[in-house]
C-alpha cells in the first residue's frame, strides 16, 4: 500500500510541471504584446514598459518560466492587475465559499444519487425504477442556470424560505448547493443503477445468497462495495469540477467564489489572476484525482496489490 | 435410509422472447441422508436449474411440483424462512471458484459471514472457526490465508475456501454444482477426495451435479441421468456403469475415452446432434431425434419413468415394449 502511495505521489511531479507550464505559456501564447493589451490602446509607451517589467516578459522564455516557478514555491502567484493585491490572497479569500458550496453539493448529490440508484437497481423495470430514472434524466438535461432561477422563484420569491443570493451565511448556500447537487445526482443515480445491475448478476452475489446472507447485506455489502469504483470516479470528478468554481451557479446566486473570480479576471484581462487561478484550480483537481485513485485501492484490494 | 431432500415432479419454466422454456420439466429426485447422489447430463439438461430451484435461487418460475427438505415444503416457505435454511441446512458450491468469491472481502470475512449469519457467535470466535475450517479443507497456513483476498489464491484453493464456507454450519445437504469442472485434473482429484472425506466425517449428503462420468464413478452412490429437463434414468452407480438401460446413458458411457479403445479406434464415439433447445420439443421422447433406436412411437408419445430392475428406473419405450413382449430389445441392440 505504501509503495503504491509513493508511486502515485511521484506521478504528481510531471503532472504539476505540466500544469505550471500550461499556465505559464498561456500568457506567452497570447498574440501580440500582453502588456499592450493590458495597458490598453491609448496607453503611452512608458506605461506599457512598466507593465512589461512587472510581467517580466522582456527576458527569454525559459528565464521567465524559472522565475515563475521559483515564485510559486515562495507562495507568490503574482499580483492582480485589477486590485494590485497578491493573486493568492484574492483566491484564498474566495476559496472558502467555493469549498463550502462544493462539499454541500456533493453531500446532496451522493445522498440523492445513491438512494435513487439503489432504489432503481433493486427493482429494475418497476414503476419505482422508471420514475426515478425519468427524474434523473430531467436532472441531467435541465440547465443549471434554469434550475437555479426556478429555485429562486420557488424558494425565495413565492416561498420566502431562503435568500436568493449572497455567500456570507449558511442559509445562502442551501439553494445553490441543492441546485448543483440535484443536477449532478442524475448522472450518479444512473451510474449507480447500471453498476449495481452489473454486479448483482455476478457469481459471488449468488454465493452470498446461497449462504443465507440477508438481502440487505447482499445489496449493501456484497454488491455496493463492488459497484463503488465508477461511483467514486464520478463523485471525484464532480468534486474537482465544483472546486474549480461553479461559474454559472455562483453568478445566478451572486456568490463570491472562485468561478466568478475567474470569469471577472478574464473579462478584465487580468493575466496574473487568470494564470494563478488556473494553477490553483488545476492543482486542486490533480490532488482530488489522486484521492480518487487512492480510494480505489482502499475499495478494491486487487488494485492495491497490482501496483 | 431416510430421505432428506425430495423433489417431486418439479417444473421450472423460463420466459423469454421466444416464449415458454421448460428448463426443468417434471423432475423427481430424492437425496437420502448421508448419500451422494450424482446428477449427470449435458449442458442445458436442467441439472443446475433443478438445484437452484431447490435452493430457491433460480430466476425461473416454478410451475408445479414440490421440494421437501426434512419434510418441510421449501417452495411454500417465506423468503426469510428459506434464507435461514440456505447455508445452514443446505449449502451450495459452484462451478466457478474464480468468480464465486467476492473479490473485495478477505476469505476470512466471507467464511465468518457464513458462520455469523446462522450462529450467534462473536467476531473472534467466528474467526477461530474460520481458521479451523480452512485447516479442515486442507489449506496450508490457515492463520495467514484467512486474511488474504481471493485473487491471491489459486483456483483449487478458492474452491477449498468455497467448501470451507459451505461446511461452516455443518449442513446436512451439500449441493455441488460442477465443483471440479474449472479445475486442473490433479486438483480435481484433491477436491473430490476432500469432499468424500468431509462427507464421511460429518455424514453430509451431497448432490453432485456434473457432466463428468469420472466424477460420478469416483464419488456417487446413486445417479440420475438428466436429458431435456427430465430424469431419463436412475440407479445405483455400479448398475449404471455395468448395465445402462437408456440409449442416452449408453451413449454417454460410450463417449468416455479409454486406453483400450484408443488402440482400436481412431475416433471417439459421440452422440449425434445437439441437446435440443429447451422448449423446442413438446411431444414424445426428447431424445428421439438423436437416438439410434428411435421408433415411430418415440416421436409421438412420451415414455413413462418405470422401474426396470429393483432400484433401476428408465424412461424409454424400448424397455417398456420389451416388457410387454412387443419388442426384442436384445436382438435390436445386436442387430444395430
Amino acid at each position: 500500500m505504501s509503495i503504491y502511495l509513493v508511486k502515485r505521489l511521484l506521478h504528481l511531479i510531471p503532472t504539476l510541471i505540466g500544469v505550471t507550464l500550461f499556465a505559464f505559456l498561456l500568457v506567452a501564447a497570447v498574440p501580440g504584446d500582453p502588456a499592450q493589451i493590458i495597458a490598453g490602446e491609448s496607453a503611452s509607451e512608458e506605461e506599457v514598459q512598466i507593465i512589461r517589467d512587472q510581467l517580466g516578459i522582456d527576458k527569454p522564455l525559459y528565464q521567465q518560466y524559472i522565475s515563475y516557478v521559483t515564485n510559486i514555491f515562495k507562495g507568490d502567484l503574482g499580483t492582480s492587475l485589477r486590485s494590485s493585491k497578491p493573486v493568492l490572497d484574492e483566491i484564498l479569500l474566495r476559496f472558502p465559499t467555493t469549498l463550502i458550496l462544493t462539499v454541500m453539493s456533493l453531500v446532496v448529490m451522493i445522498i440523492v444519487g445513491l438512494i435513487a440508484g439503489i432504489a432503481s437497481a433493486t427493482k429494475p423495470n418497476s414503476i419505482r425504477d422508471n420514475v426515478s430514472m425519468m427524474i434523473s434524466l430531467f436532472g441531467i438535461s435541465m440547465p443549471v442556470f434554469w434550475m437555479g432561477i426556478m429555485f429562486i422563484l420557488l424558494f425565495s420569491y413565492y416561498l420566502p424560505w431562503f435568500p436568493s443570493g449572497g455567500s456570507s451565511e449558511f442559509k445562502h448556500f442551501v439553494l445553490p448547493s441543492l441546485v448543483l447537487g440535484l443536477s449532478a445526482s442524475g448522472i450518479l443515480a444512473r451510474l449507480t443503477r447500471s453498476s449495481i445491475l452489473e454486479i448483482v448478476n455476478q457469481d459471488f452475489v449468488r454465493t452470498a445468497r446461497a449462504k443465507g446472507v440477508k438481502e440487505k447485506y447482499v445489496i449493501y455489502k456484497h454488491t455496493l462495495k463492488n459497484a463503488l469504483i465508477p461511483i467514486i470516479t464520478i463523485v471525484g470528478m464532480e468534486f474537482g469540477v465544483l472546486l474549480g468554481g461553479a461559474v454559472i451557479t455562483e453568478t445566478v446566486f451572486s456568490m463570491n467564489g472562485i468561478g466568478r473570480y475567474v470569469v471577472e479576471s478574464i473579462q478584465f484581462r487580468d493575466f496574473p489572476a487568470i494564470q494563478g487561478s488556473i494553477l490553483f484550480i488545476s492543482t486542486i483537481f490533480v490532488l482530488v484525482i489522486l484521492l480518487v485513485d487512492l480510494s480505489y485501492s482502499i475499495v478494491d484490494p486487487r488494485i492495491r496489490y497490482e501496483n | 435410509m431416510e430421505s432428506l431432500l425430495e423433489i417431486n415432479n418439479l417444473k421450472t419454466y423460463f420466459y423469454s422472447e421466444n416464449g415458454e422454456v421448460p428448463a426443468v420439466d417434471g423432475v423427481s429426485i430424492t437425496v437420502k441422508k448421508g448419500e451422494t447422489l450424482g446428477i449427470v447430463g449435458e449442458s442445458g439438461s436442467g441439472k443446475s436449474v433443478t438445484a437452484l430451484t431447490a435452493m430457491r435461487l433460480s430466476q425461473g418460475k416454478v410451475m408445479g411440483g414440490s421440494v421437501k427438505f426434512k419434510g418441510i415444503d421449501l417452495l411454500s416457505l417465506s423468503d426469510e424462512e428459506m434464507r435461514k435454511i440456505r447455508g445452514k441446512e443446505i449449502a451450495m458450491i459452484f462451478q466457478e471458484p474464480m468468480t464465486s468469491l467476492n473479490p473485495v472481502f478477505t476469505v476470512g470475512n466471507q467464511i465468518m459471514e457464513a458462520i455469523q449469519t446462522h450462529m450467534d457467535v462473536g467476531k473472534s470466535k467466528a474467526k477461530e472457526r474460520a481458521v479451523e475450517l480452512l485447516a479442515l479443507v486442507g489449506i496450508p497456513r490457515p492463520e495467514q490465508i484467512v486474511n488474504e483476498y481471493p485473487h491471491r489464491l489459486s483456483g483449487g484453493m478458492r474452491q477449498r475456501v468455497m467448501i470451507a464456507m459451505a461446511m461452516a454450519c455443518n449442513p446436512s445437504l451439500l449441493i455441488a454444482d460442477e465443483p471440479t469442472t474449472a479445475l486442473d485434473v490433479t486438483i480435481q482429484a484433491q477436491i473430490l477426495d476432500l469432499m468424500r472425506d468431509l462427507k464421511e466425517k460429518h455424514n453430509t449428503a451431497i448432490m453432485m451435479i456434473t457432466h463428468d462420468l469420472g466424477v460420478v464413478a469416483e464419488t456417487c452412490d446413486r445417479v440420475c441421468v438428466m436429458y431435456g429437463g427430465k430424469v431419463v434414468e436412475e440407479s445405483d452407480v455400479q448398475e449404471i456403469f455395468k448395465n445402462p438401460k437408456h440409449p442416452y446413458t449408453q451413449g454417454l458411457l460410450k463417449s468416455v475415452p479409454t486406453l483400450i479403445d484408443s488402440e482400436q479406434q481412431t475416433r471417439l464415439y459421440s452422440i449425434e446432434g445437439n441437446v435440443p433447445i429447451p422448449g423446442s420439443l413438446r411431444e414424445g421422447c426428447y431424445f428421439a431425434p438423436r437416438c439410434e433406436f428411435a421408433m415411430e412411437i418415440c416421436r409421438t408419445k412420451a415414455p413413462a419413468f418405470k422401474e426396470v430392475e429393483p432400484g433401476h428406473f428408465n424412461r424409454c419405450w424400448l424397455h417398456e415394449l420389451d416388457e410387454r413382449g412387443e419388442l426384442d430389445v436384445k436382438q435390436l441392440v445386436e442387430s444395430n
